[in-house]
């Protein structure tokens, strides 16, 4: 029974919208780094280049924590794709469109849709900067990827600058559901604290959304 | 809101069964009271209906005081028409103006198939339910009821929990069909109070798988269950049931079995 418990575990319902919940904060903590780490374009390009240089130096290990990553995404949006397919046919079909909107939100209501934005952003984002143009600088006598000019001449683009605007508005509103439900989901929710956590994801995801939006537009003034 | 009587437009689902195909036919009635409840309303109806020798519309109905959880049907767009805390049998025709167009459904998702009209088989709530929704300890004669202690915080949130009636408007209003409000309101509600304790982790998997296989969708925390539920119930108790359904998960053991 307890081999069996916890194979059942991961193909029931609560099992596996736990395991979403789980993998997406873990994501929205990726964020927070990741964009501490971008803030550094503001510092120098200099300080940037240093810091993607510290990354890349890593070797080997970049690779285990970029697999982990990817993991972690692939079996976030795999699983929020398997059980969206099923509430597709669970739901009840009314003839009349049924009023909603007392307990759900436009962002509970577009999750998928906003998900599926971020995984088309995400493949366009390493295309275009991680697998970008490939500069070299030389800072304190070391070669190193000048990935500060490939960013700063991305983003010279209106169009590159106005769909990252548009993407991290997505994830904003993405997040703005995706955090306070992963509580919920975790059995993290109690009349005593809940509240402040549905605020404190408010504020993630404003700050997120605006955080990188924000520096989308930094790079474009700067470029242009 | 006039005491006079009204009329109504009524746009009523008439299915004859399962496998035929179903569609919304406009009714009108007359000599509706502003005092008669939403089923009596339909009483009236159905008494037009009979009387010109049609069939009369299907719905399922018994206490009409609000606690059966029978009156099961959705209203403009809304289970139980979305009045807050109330059943549909507890729905007064005074809430509605004379010559208002009223969109009658019935409740709809996978796991509820149609019988007939406005009813239909809400069986699967019952199934989960015997799959632990009960004690099963034997205790002999009944104590002293205050031999148990129990903290009056948590009595009255096990009450919460408690006044679940099954209605199965949580699976009608939730955008995925899924039926946790229900299952999370007795998994909770059993695993506050100590005589639930000793089968709470096998209640948690056994209740949930079997909430899984029979078509009820997964929750996707719109909290749209908590704003229709008649009886107020909140989401919380989902989360105890998700917490309680984990533990179990990863920490039942055979041999603890009671």
């Amino acid at each position: 029974m307890v081999t069996s418990a916890v194979n059942h575990y991961f193909r029931s319902s609560i099992g596996r919208k736990q395991l979403v919940a789980v993998t997406g904060l873990l994501l929205c903590g990726f964020l927070v780094g990741h964009l501490a780490g971008n803030l550094l374009l503001m510092v120098s390009s200099n300080a940037f280049n240093l810091y993607a240089h510290k990354l890349f130096s890593l070797g080997p290990m970049l690779y285990v924590i970029e697999a982990g990553l990817a993991g972690i995404f692939i079996l976030h949006l795999g699983l929020a794709f398997k059980l969206n397919m099923e509430n597709m046919k669970s739901r009840g079909k009314y003839e009349q469109k049924t009023k909603t909107g007392r307990g759900t939100t436009f962002a509970s209501q577009t999750m998928p849709y906003t998900g599926l934005i971020l995984l088309i952003f995400l493949v366009l984002h390493l295309i275009s900067l991680k697998f970008g143009t490939h500069y070299e600088v030389t800072v304190d006598g070391v070669v190193m990827r000048d990935l500060y000019r490939t960013t700063i001449e991305y983003f010279s683009s209106p169009i590159a600058t106005a769909w990252y605007v548009f993407a991290m508005l997505t994830a904003a509103l993405h997040t703005s559901h995706g955090f306070a439900s992963a509580f919920q989901s975790m059995g993290w929710n109690h009349g005593k604290y809940f509240k402040n956590v549905k605020r404190l994801g408010l504020i993630y995801a404003i700050l997120v959304g605006a955080g990188f939006a924000g520096l989308s537009i930094w790079c474009h003034l700067k470029g242009g | 809101m006039s005491s006079e009587n009204m009329t109504l437009n009524l746009k009523i689902w008439r299915q004859k069964g399962a496998q035929t195909e179903g569609k919304l036919v406009d009714y009108r009635v007359d000599g509706v009271s502003p005092d008669m409840s939403f089923l009596e309303m339909i009483d009236v109806l159905n008494e037009q209906l009979v009387r010109k020798g049609e069939d009369p519309i299907a719905f399922d109905h018994d206490c009409r005081e609000g606690i059966c959880g029978m009156c099961s049907m959705n209203i403009d767009g809304k289970a139980h028409g979305g009045f807050k805390n109330t059943t549909t049998c507890q729905v007064h025709m005074r809430l509605y103006n004379n010559g208002d167009t009223i969109v009658i459904e019935p409740f709809r998702a996978q796991a509820f198939p149609l019988v007939k009209d406005l009813a239909v088989d809400r069986s699967a709530i019952d199934k989960v339910m015997m799959k632990g929704g009960y004690i099963s300890a034997n205790t002999g004669n009944a104590q002293d009821g205050n031999a148990i202690l129990i903290p009056k915080p948590i009595a009255d949130e096990a009450m919460d929990a408690a006044a679940c009636i099954g209605c199965g408007a949580c699976v009608a209003s939730c955008p995925n069909g899924s039926g946790m409000l229900f299952m999370g309101a007795k998994i909770s509600q059993l695993a506050l109070l100590p005589q639930g304790q000793p089968e709470a982790p096998l209640r948690a998997l056994k209740m949930v798988h079997e909430h899984d296989s029979l078509g009820f969708g997964n929750c996707t925390n719109h909290a749209e269950c908590e704003a229709t539920c008649p009886k107020g119930i909140s989401i919380e108790h989902i989360a105890r049931m998700n917490r309680e359904y984990l533990k179990a998960a990863f920490t039942y053991h055979e041999k603890t079995r009671t």
